[in-house]
């Protein structure tokens, strides 16, 4: 990959894993009879629920409000009857509330939609149907999506960036997504930018997806939108591309500061899937109730992208793509290197799941750990520079305090330092207990100053 | 389907790592240094193969004496312990006494990496911390050359000399390249030096098969190439400038390259991860630091030889420019930096 593509300093090549799904068409995955809805889907408070149990819903019917300004809206992903609002295994292997839903009968699951008011939203009809179609971050984070387009007073933000980079291996849905549904993505980045009022629109895409560069260059072609200029953008593969702040410096050329968001810089980030999703819901009504998800991994039979809805067991995913191998030892949701290994299959897709991955025994890298070497490796790999050895020696050591000072909480925790590592250090591992102190440091501080 | 059946295990993310480890590293190492191995018996006979040998049994015997009880076997099976062994053993002379290359062996693992707390943990690299012992210890042994060429002769009377008695000396010795150049002002010719049909250290002759070496790691990525570029520039400009001083009284850049242990210094001591600095802009200065010493000491200094206490000197600067040269974080600003800018609000 030539250096004239656009990228950030620093970074990892990983394997990228992508041939099983990447020429595979999106399946629509068959109902199932449960669908578990957790109440905390997505970053910030928990929705909060409107049904009861043995109430009837309606396919896309709302089922639950936002729980406080970060937080979004659910909708019942099925027709049929809601059997628990209670605690349910999650993805992280905690229990936490969510709404059981028992489904009716498979072939009448047509949604009932009705299309808001206006096709061409201003930025309060932009805030106020996202946050009502229950859209958030798709490419992971599930960060709702609403907040992002709430930009404080004062501040203008100029250039909207479509991340569409998928820079983590083995994950196809959103290649899928560009590829299947070029026009929706370019649509929903339309309705976006215009009522933003945004200047320009960069669409970040890696270049080991140049079809669905091209894809998306003909719809915005066809779709001709008056808004803002969309321009496609190529990148070079490399991992965390599609970290947000590495997308911003590679699409824009300037670097977010340490410790301030996008929005300081005149920008947002949206996930090519999420504006898929913006155009659902303001061409037909559709909240997201269902999303593409990659089922992959040497442990899974026949991988697949599904479009899945929400709430389905993992394991009816598994089951769908022909079972996983009989050795099969891990399985993640989302991709390999920030992915969240599942602690059972028994736990449902959730909005930011991105993918099912499956591994077996001998696929697993031992994890035996050697001392550090000071080799510097992870301080090239590290695309928030920082030294991740020495922040590793001072985990070691608990000193949590001059971790700060070492811009630990910098840290977006994209495991470039671990795949890294030929010591096989659990750098990552190591500072997210660091920072889960840091955090609480500082909230004990705070509280004391306000007592 | 079974899915039913599968017992899963928990792991932190990321799920997928590199494919390098600090073993194979190691291992990468070693072999880079094979050719120079066999070149040193090609040229010195079985002579090379015993004080090698001596050299790493003293460090394998060593770093298993140390290590935990019921992990002796396992902490050979880094490879560091052979690797510091074969580095060792190249840096000396190859009429060198066997006993003292084993002594050489124990200073090296023993005083150059156990006392910091093992590997990862030392100051010095630990080949060199051996070889300064030996210095230190026998003076007359390690300067002794013995000439190459005299294959059919296969081991040297001192090679077998009784541990702690008075060394039997060859009829026959030498002068290295470098010597010849500090105190009889004479010339080796550049492709003897080359190729390492020259008296000297075992592994220090040839500059060719050194660079292969190089190459190999390069290619393997099993080292910071910018260090043996560094300590290459900086020796040559300062060479090249106190040549074009006083071209009749200093040797060429060249000569300076590729005589005694530059090579070797420069590709595989000074590379050690261990201890050179980890940021890059430090490892330029470390690198640069190393060539200047070089030629500082060689000129100017009482010995032909400067590599081996410039790269300690600078192994024990490497702290200080770590400290130094922290990598700006992303997004803040460098003074006088550009590019993390807030918009107005």
């Amino acid at each position: 990959m030539g250096s004239s593509l656009a990228s950030f300093q620093h970074g990892v090549h990983p394997q990228e894993h992508k041939a099983p799904t990447r020429g595979l068409a999106v399946q629509r995955m068959r109902f199932v009879e449960r669908y578990v809805m957790p109440l905390s889907q997505h970053l910030g408070a928990p929705s909060r629920p409107v049904v009861q149990e043995g109430q009837e819903v309606q396919r896309g019917q709302r089922i639950a409000d936002p729980g406080g300004f970060v937080s979004t809206t659910l909708h019942a992903p099925v027709r049929g009857q809601v059997v628990a609002v209670g605690p349910a295994l999650l993805p992280s292997g905690a229990m936490g509330p969510a709404i059981t839903i028992e489904a009716d009968s498979f072939d009448a699951q047509r949604p009932s939609l009705e299309p808001p008011p206006s096709a061409e939203p201003d930025l309060d009809a932009l805030f106020d149907g996202v946050r009502d179609a229950g859209i958030v971050g798709l490419g992971g984070a599930a960060f709702p999506t609403q907040v992002k387009y709430r930009v404080p007073d004062g501040r203008r933000i100029h250039t909207l960036v479509i991340n569409g980079a998928e820079c983590e291996p083995w994950l196809t849905c959103d290649h899928r997504t560009m590829l299947e549904r070029p026009r929706s993505v370019i649509r929903g980045t339309a309705t976006v930018a215009t009522a933003m009022g945004v200047d320009r629109v960069l669409v970040g895409v890696e270049a080991n997806k140049l079809d669905a560069v091209d894809a998306l260059r003909a719809a915005v072609r066809s779709v001709g939108s008056s808004g803002p200029p969309i321009e496609i953008v190529p990148c070079q593969v490399k991992y965390p591309q599609g970290a947000e702040k590495m997308l911003i410096e590679a699409v824009c050329g300037v670097q977010v500061p340490g410790g301030k968001l996008p929005l300081h810089v005149g920008v947002v980030v949206n996930n090519v899937g999420t504006m898929a999703a913006v155009d659902d819901w303001f061409r037909s009504g559709k909240p997201l109730i269902e999303r593409v998800v990659t089922v992959s991994g040497p442990g899974v039979s026949a991988p697949a992208n599904l479009m899945v809805p929400l709430g389905t067991p993992v394991r009816a995913l598994l089951e769908a793509c022909g079972g996983v191998a009989p050795d099969a030892a891990l399985v993640i949701m989302g991709g390999p290197m920030m992915g969240q290994p599942l602690p059972s299959v028994d736990v449902p897709v959730v909005k930011g799941t991105s993918g099912v991955l499956v591994f077996r025994e001998r696929d697993l890298a031992p994890l035996v750990e050697h001392a550090c070497i000071r080799c510097g490796r992870c301080l090239e790999a590290c695309a928030c520079f920082l030294n991740p050895s020495i922040l590793g020696r001072l985990a070691r050591k608990e000193r949590w305090d001059v971790m700060a000072e070492h811009h630990l909480m910098d840290c977006m925790e994209c495991g470039a330092c671990s795949f890294t590592c030929p010591s096989r250090i659990p750098l990552v591992q190591q500072f997210r207990v660091a920072k889960a102190h840091i955090r609480r440091a500082a909230a004990l501080e705070k509280q004391r100053g306000g007592a | 389907m079974s899915a039913r059946d599968v017992r899963l295990v928990l792991r932190t993310s990321p799920h997928d790592r590199g494919a390098a480890d600090t073993p194979s590293i190691m291992r990468d190492v070693v072999l880079a240094l094979v050719p120079i191995t066999i070149a040193a018996v090609f040229y010195f006979g079985v002579a090379a193969v015993l004080v090698i040998g001596g050299a790493v049994a003293g460090c394998l015997a060593t770093e298993a004496f140390f290590a935990p009880r019921g992990q002796r076997l396992a902490s050979l099976k880094d490879w560091s312990a052979v690797l510091t062994g074969l580095l060792l053993g190249l840096t000396l002379p190859p009429s060198f006494p066997i006993w003292m290359a084993f002594i050489g062996g124990v200073a090296a693992i023993g005083l150059g990496k156990v006392v910091w707390g093992g590997l990862g943990h030392n100051l010095f690299n630990p080949a060199l911390v051996g070889r300064a012992f030996l210095q230190a210890a026998f003076p007359t042994a390690i300067t002794t050359w013995s000439p190459q060429g005299t294959r059919e002769l296969a081991v040297y009377a001192s090679n077998l000399a009784v541990p702690f008695m008075k060394a039997p000396v060859d009829a026959v010795t030498t002068a290295t390249p470098l010597g010849l150049m500090k105190f009889q002002g004479l010339d080796t010719p550049l492709w003897d030096l080359v190729i390492g049909d020259t008296p000297g250290s075992l592994g220090e002759t040839s500059a060719l098969l050194i660079l292969l070496g190089g190459l190999y790691l390069l290619r393997r990525r099993a080292f910071d190439w910018r260090i043996p570029a560094g300590i290459m520039l900086s020796a040559a400009i300062f060479a090249g400038i106190v040549w074009a001083v006083a071209p009749q009284s200093s040797p060429t850049p060249w000569f300076m390259l590729s005589s005694g242990g530059l090579m070797l210094g420069a590709i595989f001591m000074a590379t050690d991860p261990v201890t050179s600095p980890m940021a890059p802009i430090g490892t330029w200065i470390y690198a640069a630091g190393i060539g200047f010493l070089i030629v500082l000491i060689r000129l100017w200094g009482g010995l032909p030889e400067g590599v081996m206490y410039a790269i300690l000197l600078m192994n024990a600067a490497t702290p200080l420019i770590n400290r130094g040269f922290r990598p700006t974080p992303f997004g803040h600003v460098r003074s006088g930096g550009k590019k993390a800018k807030e918009d107005a609000p």
